[in-house]
């Protein structure tokens, strides 16, 4: 069987059946969200900009839209909600001052909202790798959900 | 919706905008050659409307590692600059400027700054460029700089502009010194109202 790598840019998201993979690439202070269903492998990845959607803009730009979204597509493919688990990666502050604080800390905010949105849900994180000041790529393999980070800056980590 | 604007303007209100990127790069490639004491080119501006999940390949290459220096423009119609340098040509500037052999891989304090102050200057005096077409006076603020992959810059340098808009538009120019190979990318990304103002402040009525 061959496995195809469905790639996901940013404010979008992909939902694919084990073993094809998802990958996001130049995560900034974007968030990367992926969920795995082990039980009936199926794994989904959004790659979000912002914490929330108050203008009716784009579901996947945003964690407060995007990761329902995400998961209804997910159940469409015949994952179950209370079987997910994710791993999330980006959040990162990349330029060091600025005069306008909401954009500094957009990163920051972000990997808190994703946060609050998976609780509320009750969908636990089993990895994380976020904040810093580098961009990150998020890639995910759908055989046994295992998530590999790599940078710029460091050395390729496995989440 | 307020994006609208990005997919409705016309070809004369393009041309336009294209007519401001050709004045303020026009102006800002005169204050990049009398800084580096070399004559730097610059290709026609190109106004560019896509939606924003393209904005990351806009340069051609997501995972390039590159140099980016973003400057906030305040004050009557806000917009991000941002000014983009490949490796080989951070390490031919920033040589011009401190005489020195550079490592694209190991810059410095010193070298960093170099490079805020390349893009400082590009982008005051496209902005000064601006500022007398429109009559606004708008400044900008300190240059930020951070070396990584050039999907992750340019999706960071949205963020202001994505709050009110799935699409954007992007005033692109490309510098180039033939000789030494110097190419850099430079956006100008005027925020939603912004552009509406630019376009009335040239004379077009927007109702």
């Amino acid at each position: 069987m061959t496995e195809r790598s469905v790639k996901v840019k940013m404010a979008e998201y992909g939902v694919v059946e084990s073993p094809d993979q998802l990958i996001t690439i130049g995560l900034g202070s974007c968030v990367g969200i992926t969920l795995y269903d082990k039980y009936n492998k199926v794994g989904g990845m959004v790659h979000i900009m912002l914490p929330e959607n108050r203008k009716g803009l784009k579901p996947a730009k945003y964690a407060d839209t995007g990761i329902p979204l995400l998961i209804e597509e997910m159940e469409n493919l015949g994952a179950k909600t209370n079987y997910l688990k994710a791993k999330i990666a980006g959040g990162a502050k990349m330029f060091s001052v600025s005069s306008k604080d909401s954009t500094l800390n957009v990163g920051e905010r972000n990997v808190i909202k994703v946060k609050e949105v998976l609780k509320d849900l009750g969908i636990r994180i089993l990895g994380e790798d976020t904040g810093a000041n580098y961009g990150r790529t998020m890639k995910f393999f759908t055989d046994d959900g295992r998530v590999i980070i790599t940078s710029h800056k460091t050395d390729d980590k496995e989440l | 919706m307020t994006e609208d604007i990005f997919r409705d303007l016309d070809e004369m209100q393009k041309d336009a905008l294209r007519e401001i990127g050709n004045i303020g790069a026009g102006n800002a490639a005169t204050a990049f050659s009398q800084f580096l004491n070399r004559k730097i080119d610059m290709t026609v501006p190109s106004v560019e409307i896509m939606p924003i999940s393209d904005v990351p390949e806009i340069t051609g290459n997501i995972e390039e590692i590159v140099a980016g220096i973003l400057l906030e423009v305040m004050g009557e119609a806000p917009a991000s600059i941002l000014f983009m340098i490949d490796k080989d040509s951070v390490e031919k500037l920033v040589g011009l400027v401190t005489d020195q052999e550079v490592n694209f891989d190991e810059l410095d304090d010193i070298e960093i700054s170099a490079v805020k102050e390349i893009g400082n200057i590009i982008s005051g005096s496209y902005l000064n460029a601006l500022n007398k077409m429109t009559n606004y006076n708008m400044i900008q603020s300190v240059p930020e700089c951070a070396i990584d992959m050039a999907g992750a810059i340019l999706s960071s340098s949205m963020i202001p502009l994505s709050k009110s808009s799935d699409h954007a538009l992007l005033i692109k120019t490309q510098f180039i010194d033939g000789e030494e190979k110097i190419e850099g990318y430079f956006f100008l990304i005027p925020e939603t109202g912004s552009l509406k103002k630019i376009l009335e402040a040239i004379g077009f009525d927007l109702g």
